[in-house]
């Protein structure tokens, strides 16, 4: 074995001076929840690095709802799943359909649709809530699971949509053409040629459509309000209400719901660098 | 017969309406309703409703005359140019980081995208209560260095300001230091290995080698993250809740407030406001991306 010379040396411990504080920097406020949710509520308070007791009572006290703040828990968390997975469903089926109408079928004016759904993507969705709140209630969807699930729509679609026309595009016509001349009908094209050669980017999409909602706060907090209607990150947020809030059961329910949305992420990362960083910005 | 018959002869340019139509564009037609429908009623009908709130000009004068208005405005616009800019140059420092072939910087480029993977609302909340006065983790550890109490971090509103901006630089920094990523990782290495032969320092290679072929991305990055970060909420709502007596508000946060105050006019008036800034930057991006 070769001893490393003096400049290499120096390299690696330049990286390591910034590897470290990068480390330090992201791990810090999850390594922070992650303490509190294993600390009882006195280590958690006395700012000690490691707890003296660690203990999984927090994790207790919130699935078996033993506390104010959290006795609905489990149909908050189910709220988020199906609100999460119609969202995903719902963009996944709009966003195809209109991804083949514009760019394998050519319908005329899809161009005009597309700038208009790119134009919508870039308008901050922050700046829509305080109309579409007020829509909502025209529509008399307020307090209602399909308010917060079109609105998610409304907001993912654009992006699905550019993804999986940018993706499509890519597909060679020879494949229509050759489907259409074995007498193909247009669903048939649909069904068999175009949604089984997309599939990794409706993974990417459905995913993203997905993760979306179930992070969202903002319209959440506005379109619900029963405790028994909310998403979890409303009910995180209402924790603030009280003045003596139980940091350390806040700090458990958000490492559960934050969970599903790293796992998912990490097992679909393959799709979604690929699929996403690709569309997200063109170079 | 006759006449129809002579007039249709006349008429060769347009086809009649059902062979235009043919099958595959009726088809396009029905496959690209139900986004069409969705746009018109959750776009176009609260975009034009909005406007129609704005519509009175006495809200701007009351939004003129509102000091929390023009602070906000102030505050958006620090995060933008201060903020973005900031975390766009470190996130293109740490793109040439990352590229580094090392296993340990692989596996901590895992673990640096976990602030993106993760939910914004309980890391904010997190790091909220890290910097409690009283029982937070930083007073507590600067307690035990100095025996002084810590100072009272959100209720200075610079302080609490910056911090805002810091938690949206942890949260976002990921996202575009792995787009700036893919940026370098597309430059031939030939480019740098002639440079190394002639002999050019870390600075030339990055001032004639990588800049040139980054700058467009790099500029791209930079408008859509200023486009996207004024519609960043909870950055600001979860961590000050626009206080210490409402001096850290942005305009995404300022709409809900006066929303809370029941003064819908002024809400849509303050977007409007903000409309002469986003609209150019809305306009260049499209014009990037739909090429």
């Amino acid at each position: 074995m070769k001893l490393p010379s003096l400049r290499d040396v120096g390299t690696e411990a330049r990286l390591l001076l910034i590897g470290i504080p990068v480390f330090i920097w992201t791990m810090l406020p999850i390594y922070h929840m992650f303490l509190f949710a294993i600390s009882p509520k006195e280590d958690a308070f006395a700012g000690k690095l490691w707890p003296a007791h660690p203990t999984l009572h927090n994790f207790h006290i919130v699935f078996y709802q033993q506390h104010y703040f959290l006795r609905d828990f489990w149909i908050q968390f189910w709220n988020s799943t199906v609100i999460a997975v119609s969202v995903g469903v719902l963009t996944l089926f709009i966003a195809t359909a209109a991804a083949f109408s514009i760019s394998r079928l050519r319908v005329a004016g899809g161009r005009w649709v597309m700038n208009l759904a790119l134009f919508t993507y870039f308008i901050p969705a922050a700046f829509l809530a305080v109309p579409m709140y007020r829509t909502m209630g025209t529509y008399g969807l307020l307090n209602n699971h399909w308010a917060l699930i079109l609105a998610m729509v409304t907001i993912s679609s654009p992006y699905a949509i550019w993804v999986l026309k940018q993706a499509s595009d890519k597909l060679p016509v020879e494949l229509d053409e050759a489907a259409v001349m074995d007498g193909a009908t247009t669903l048939q094209l649909f069904r068999l040629v175009y949604v089984p050669l997309m599939m990794p980017s409706l993974v990417a999409i459905g995913t993203y459509a997905l993760l979306l909602a179930w992070n969202e706060y903002l319209y959440a907090f506005l379109l619900l309000s029963k405790d028994t209607d909310i998403t979890l990150p409303v009910a995180l947020g209402n924790f603030l209400a009280a003045d003596d809030s139980p940091w350390e059961l806040l700090m458990t329910t958000g490492f559960i719901y934050a969970l599903p949305p790293a796992a998912i992420y990490y097992a679909f990362k393959r799709y979604m660098v690929g699929g996403l960083t690709a569309g997200a910005v063109k170079s | 017969m006759a006449i129809t018959l002579s007039t249709s002869d006349q008429a060769i340019p347009s086809p009649p309406l059902s062979e235009r139509l043919s099958t595959p564009q009726i088809w396009g037609i029905v496959l690209l309703a139900p986004y069409l429908l969705v746009f018109l009623a959750f776009v176009v009908y609260p975009v034009c409703y909005g406007l129609w709130l704005a519509r009175h000009p006495s809200s701007y004068v009351a939004l003129y005359h509102d000091p929390i208005f023009a602070r906000a405005a102030v505050n958006t616009l620090i995060f933008l140019v201060i903020g973005i800019n900031f975390k766009m140059v470190v996130a293109l420092f740490l793109s040439g980081f990352f590229i580094q072939e090392r296993s340990w910087i692989k596996w901590l480029s895992v673990l640096f995208i976990l602030p993106w993977a993760v939910p914004s609302i309980p890391t904010i909340l997190s790091v909220r209560f890290m910097f409690n006065p009283e029982w937070g983790m930083i007073n507590q550890i600067i307690f035990k260095l100095t025996g002084e109490d810590g100072p009272n971090w959100l209720n200075d509103p610079t302080v609490a300001l910056t911090m805002a901006i810091m938690v949206h630089i942890w949260k976002s920094l990921p996202f575009w230091t792995l787009i700036l990523m893919t940026g370098r990782l597309a430059i031939s290495q030939d480019l740098f290995e002639a440079a190394e032969v002639d002999g050019a320092t870390w600075w030339q290679k990055f001032r004639f080698i990588t800049w040139p072929s980054m700058q467009m991305l790099y500029v791209t990055c930079t408008l859509l993250s200023m486009i996207w970060t004024l519609g960043d909420f909870n950055s600001v709502y979860l961590l000050t809740g626009g206080g210490p007596a409402d001096l850290t508000h942005v305009l995404a946060t300022l709409g809900i407030r006066y929303l809370r105050l029941d003064q819908l006019d002024l809400s849509m008036a303050a977007i409007v406001c903000a409309l002469p800034l986003v609209l150019p930057l809305v306009y260049f991006m499209m014009k990037r991306l739909s090429r």
